[in-house]
């Protein structure tokens, strides 16, 4: 059984369809990619799998190892083990990076709280005390909510554009975080428009205009994608496309 | 346990009470119940019916080191107590006061306090002042001051009420800065069941190259109400502000803010920012995806604010 099941799932923001009979099956233990341009309806996914507010109401079948997730909300969702990092992170005036960390964390010990900095090469010395405020760079506050991520311990992980705002040299370390994570027992799901995040991934999902187009390796998910999607080949027709070559979904 | 211990104690003040460098004023109700100065302080006190009167100068050039302690007590269930303070802080002059105002049995209870502040050239002023209070609800908090900051003086003042029930209080504070000068002033207020807050806060810059910032940050839950009026005027050229209010809502509370900002002068520059509304959604569900339920990750957001 898949550890997560979308089954033609159909979700309006405001009136507007935003996923499209949007079906996948997600398989434990790896590190997954769901890649495709801008406004393919990435963040939209992430967020109804999290069941945030405004993206609760949806048509289809959601599971979640084997349950339902519908009626649960993000709290019941995270104590299952799913989690999420935003695209773009919060911002939370006077909460210190150690309390933010401990907030989620298994452990809340001084020691935990300062290896999950390590992992994403923040030191913890420099951060530890600072405030998770808009003095925190967007590139320090993605790592930071890698680390939370970490120390939460997560069996399903989503992470909205890892790379967003990540320096060329911090990037490997964000890649070796997300590795721990999977060797630490979760399932990744990477979701970006970036070739460079999707060869992270062991298998990857090839998302346009709402719809999981096609699905395989990362090599064939990322041969198509950047020939047929940057810039977009086909007016977000790709299953109209006649050199189709990837694993339709 | 003496009312004098019990202050010390409320407040948590043990060693600073009992270091012998470190002056400190302690009031219940109308008495002085003990009194350290330090050099460059001077002290003057004054009985009245319903409290003191009192008169710090801090001499012209003195540093005082550490931070001065004034405890303002009520023990009793009901009760009055006037405070009235003029503070003068001389020429190139500095002191940093923390004021500890411990009401923790009030059920039908008055603590207004008028505070004449002047800050002289190149003074430096930090007012800390921190209530606690019981939980039954029952006082009124009355702080008013004028303060004047003097050339490239500076003034700053925290006002924090985050323990025990705010009752009624009505802030009311008016700081003019010369040239130079600088002033920081926030108020930080959690209030429930029917407290009722009131912070009126206004800067004027008068001088070139005058600062300020008025901040404030309130949370209110079930019927409380706060209203908080905030007006910064600049009048002379490089005079610089900025007025930010963030007030949370919960349940059936009210909040209600009036920034108001005003220029006259074409160079000077002052910038509002206000944020009313219930807990932030992204940041609740930020916590929540990590686990927390709402109440508690609403809890963490609020104690942050506050903090
Ligand atoms: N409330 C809304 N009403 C209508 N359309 C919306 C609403 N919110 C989002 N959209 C649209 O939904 C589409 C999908 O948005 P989403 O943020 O999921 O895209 P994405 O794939 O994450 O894009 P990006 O790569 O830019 O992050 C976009 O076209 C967006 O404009
Ligand atoms: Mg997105």
């Amino acid at each position: 059984m898949a550890m997560l099941e979308l089954e033609n799932v159909n979700l309006h923001l405001d009136g507007t369809p935003i996923l499209n009979d949007l079906s996948m099956e997600l398989w434990s233990g790896y590190i997954h990619a769901v890649v495709g341009p801008n406004g393919a309806g990435k963040s939209t996914l992430a967020s109804a799998i999290m069941g945030l507010q405004g993206y609760r109401e949806f048509d289809g079948r959601m599971t979640f190892e084997g349950e339902a997730l519908k009626p649960l909300p993000v709290d019941e969702r995270a104590r299952r083990g799913i989690t999420l990092g935003w695209q773009e992170p919060a911002r939370f005036e006077g909460l210190s990076v150690r309390e933010y960390i401990r907030a989620g964390a298994r452990d809340e010990s001084e020691e935990a709280v300062d290896a999950a900095l390590e992992q994403v090469a923040m030191s913890p010395s420099r951060y530890r005390d600072r405030a998770v405020d808009n003095t925190l760079s967007g590139g320090e506050r993605k790592k930071l909510e890698l680390a939370c991520i970490l120390a939460m311990k997560p069996r399903l992980v989503l992470l909205d554009e890892p790379d967003s705002g990540i320096d060329v040299e911090s990037l490997g370390r964000m890649k070796d975080a997300v590795r721990l994570l999977r060797d630490a027992g979760a399932t990744v799901v990477l979701i970006t428009h970036s070739s460079e995040v999707l060869h992270w991934a062991e298998h990857a999902f090839l998302m346009c205009c709402g719809h999981i187009v096609g699905k395989g390796p990362v090599a064939e998910v990322s041969g198509y994608f950047e020939n047929k999607c940057m810039p977009c080949d086909h007016r977000n027709r790709p299953e109209a496309d006649e050199e189709f070559s990837i694993e339709r979904a | 346990m003496s009312g004098l211990d019990e202050i010390i104690s409320a407040a948590n003040i043990h060693a600073a009470a009992r270091d012998p460098d470190t002056a400190h004023l302690m009031i219940g109700l109308n008495e002085v119940l003990s009194s350290r100065s330090v050099p460059g302080l001077e002290v003057q006190t004054e009985q009245a019916e319903e409290g003191v009167n009192l008169k710090f100068v801090v001499t012209a050039g003195t540093v005082i080191e550490k931070p001065v302690h004034l405890c303002f007590g009520l023990l009793q269930e009901q009760g009055i107590q006037r405070i009235n303070i003029r503070m003068e802080v001389r020429d190139s002059a500095a002191i940093d006061v923390m004021a500890h105002c411990v009401f923790p049995y009030g059920k039908d209870i008055q603590h207004l306090m008028d505070a004449e502040i002047v800050l002289g050239a190149g003074a430096r002023y930090n007012y800390f002042e921190r209530h606690i209070h019981s939980d039954h609800g029952g006082v009124l908090v009355v702080p008013k001051a004028k303060v004047h900051v003097g050339e490239d003086a500076r003034f700053r003042t925290d006002f924090e009420l985050v323990e025990g029930r705010v009752g009624q209080i009505d802030i009311d504070y008016d700081t003019t800065v010369e040239a130079g000068g600088v002033m920081e002033m926030t108020a930080k207020v959690s209030g429930r069941a029917d407290d009722r807050i009131s912070i009126r806060e206004t800067g004027q810059l008068v001088g070139e190259k005058a600062r300020g910032v008025l901040t404030t940050r309130v949370a209110v839950r079930e019927q409380a109400r706060a209203e908080v009026y905030n007006k910064l005027t600049a009048s002379a050229a490089f005079a610089r502000g900025h007025v930010d209010c963030r007030e949370i809502v919960q349940h059936g509370a009210f909040a209600s803010a009036v920034p108001i900002v005003e220029v006259n002068h074409p160079q000077a520059h002052v910038t509002h920012e206000a944020a009313l509304g219930s807990v932030d959604r992204k940041q609740l569900e930020t916590l929540m995806a990590r686990g927390l339920d709402e109440d508690e990750a609403s809890d963490k957001i609020i104690a942050g604010l506050l903090s």
